[in-house]
């Protein structure tokens, strides 16, 4: 701070409380509705303070879930999106960053086609190509499976930059001095390049974890059989019947459960958090 | 470039192999066969299929549905964009007054990048329910009857609202970073030159900031086109009378639910247009930022 203005540092605090006010105000809404029982949103209004029903709810989400809403126990759903998650962060970290190595530290024909390649795959957004995308997934006979859910996910330009970034950074002397003392290309890999970049896998680790259990559009697409529907996606399918019965409560407690995981990913390693995003993105 | 090398030929092969694989098979071979597609048509049974040469994008010019959605997608990215990059700015502004409660508020206001679009869509559908929604509640007070399944105007605000609201985080934490990377010493001697709070805004603030906002500007503009397709979905599912059908869902309902391959496939290949532009300028301009 440079000076003392007490008015506009009272101005300050009241945008920033009316910021945190305004994100937090519709998750607190979904928490509330949590926890009432279905009756109270038959009439009326929303209610605003919690009520005395989150464990039947929830429970009732967890055991049995909505078949007549075409969705299955949350604990399925939760399931599948954590796999989904973890696979398409640690895929996508393991093959970008193998790929980054081989861009830096070979030289072979064609090694700037091979990165132009990668490079593309920023620019085709699975929205945009999504058609042709689906009928290479059912030809190949990965509808309705964990390797179709993710695999086609996997494929990351930005985290190969990011790597790439890395290993330009690192000093030339290293590599050199691993080749004297008799280290093959494997061996400096693993013994030198990963321990070196263990921050820059941790952060975009979570951003990746992010992204992947936040997927919709791809899981809704491939999925019909019920025990492969993510949460995310499955939502979707509950709140759809909603607007004729009002089932709010159950709806608004998968949608709770949906967001703890990734926000108590972000909570908790705000650090890690913060860094990979600023540096994945620049 | 690294001087320093290893001299095998196979081994970058095999290592590269895997993103190769993934590239080729679920995005350069589709992305092709979008672009082949946008030249053929189908007959409505999928027996007969005939190359009709850019007919199917003469067509889509023509094509008054199409144009009603480049005007709605342009109203939509817009307001998301500039929406999402003032609100964000004030808070960051008013977070870098801070000292010991800037990290609170920093909690406080990152976590909402965590929640998914659709989530974020379907929270802020809860919220202006027309029937037992506080919003239009609060509204009817000021004399606003709300219903968004039948107003586009409405419908679109409840779409700007929502897509907004989950990008503020984003935008938020890369303001602080840019604004922490100004030198105190700057406005620190424009102050003891008299410079108040505003005046310092506008001459230092804003100008050391504009390459952070240039490159906000562009992710924003990348988002409100295309990933926010689930905030659509989750909630008005383009309607009602396509007020809110941007370009990316019209591929998607025009595809996969209308069968129309041909114009949907042309629809493919002017989005992917769209977003190789996008992505050269913001390529051009961080290639000029790395050297300054």
């Amino acid at each position: 701070m440079i000076e003392r203005r007490p008015l506009l540092q009272a101005a300050a605090h009241l945008v920033l409380i009316a910021g945190v006010l305004t994100v937090a105000f519709p998750v607190w809404l979904a928490i509330v509705a949590s926890t009432h029982p279905q009756s109270a949103f038959e009439t009326g209004l929303i209610p605003f303070w919690p009520g005395n029903n989150a464990v039947e709810n929830y429970s009732a989400m967890f055991g049995e879930g909505f078949s007549n809403l075409g969705a299955p126990p949350l604990s399925g759903m939760l399931w599948n999106s954590l796999i989904m998650a973890m696979v398409i962060a640690c895929g996508k970290i393991a093959i970008s960053i193998t790929s980054a190595f081989a861009i830096v530290y070979f030289r072979f024909p064609f090694r700037m086609f091979a990165f132009w390649c990668i490079f593309i795959t920023l620019m085709l957004p699975v929205e945009v190509r999504i058609l042709p995308t689906f009928k290479v997934v059912a030809d190949l006979g990965m509808l309705n499976s964990y390797a179709g859910l993710t695999i086609p996910l996997i494929a990351s330009a930005t985290a190969t930059f990011l790597f790439r970034q890395v290993f330009l950074t690192i000093p030339d002397e290293l590599m050199e001095a691993a080749r004297i003392d008799g280290a093959g290309p494997l061996r400096f890999f693993w013994e030198i390049l990963i321990p070196l970049s263990r921050t820059n896998i941790a952060a975009l680790f979570v951003i990746l974890f992010i992204y992947g259990w936040n997927q919709y559009l791809w899981p809704l697409l491939i999925t019909t059989d019920e025990s492969y529907y993510t949460i995310v996606a499955g939502i979707k399918r509950m709140a759809q019947a909603v607007d004729s019965i009002p089932l709010w409560n159950y709806v608004m407690a998968a949608a709770v459960m949906a967001m703890v995981p990734p926000v108590l990913v972000v909570v908790l390693m705000q650090r890690v958090f913060v860094k990979g995003l600023i540096e994945t993105e620049k | 470039m690294k001087r320093a090398i290893f001299r095998n030929q196979l081994l970058p092969w095999l290592l590269l192999a895997p993103q190769l694989v993934i590239t080729f098979v679920f995005f350069l071979w589709p992305a092709a066969q979008a672009g082949w597609q946008s030249f053929l048509r189908e007959d409505a049974f999928g027996l007969k299929t005939t190359f009709v040469g850019i007919e199917n994008y003469a067509a889509l010019l023509k094509d008054r549905l199409y144009v009603d959605s480049i005007t709605v997608t342009l109203v939509f990215s817009v307001s998301v964009a500039v929406l999402a990059l003032s609100i964000s700015l004030v808070l960051a502004l008013a977070v870098d007054r801070m000292l010991s409660s800037a990290k609170v508020y920093t909690t406080l206001l990152v976590w909402p990048y965590a929640v998914a679009p659709a989530i974020a869509g379907l929270l802020w559908w809860f919220i202006f329910n027309p029937t037992i929604g506080l919003a239009p509640y609060a509204l009817e007070v000021l004399g606003i009857d709300w219903d968004h399944s039948l107003n586009g105007t409405q419908s679109m605000i409840l779409v700007i609202i929502a897509a907004t609201w989950k990008q503020i985080s984003y935008n938020f934490l890369f303001f602080v970073a840019g604004l922490q990377a100004i030198p105190a010493s700057m406005r620190e001697a424009a102050a003891i030159d008299g410079a108040g709070p505003v005046r310092r805004f506008w001459t230092i603030t804003l100008p050391l900031l504009a390459p952070t906002t240039f490159f906000l500007l562009v992710v924003n503009t990348v988002y409100a086109l295309f990933d926010t397709f689930p905030v659509i979905d989750a909630t008005t599912e383009g309607g009602p009378a396509q007020a809110t059908n941007i370009l990316v869902y019209k591929v998607y309902v025009d595809g996969f639910l209308g069968l129309n391959l041909g114009s949907s496939a042309a629809q493919s290949v002017i989005l992917m247009g769209v977003v190789i532009l996008l992505t050269v300028v913001q390529f051009r301009y961080i290639e000029r930022r790395v050297e300054y």
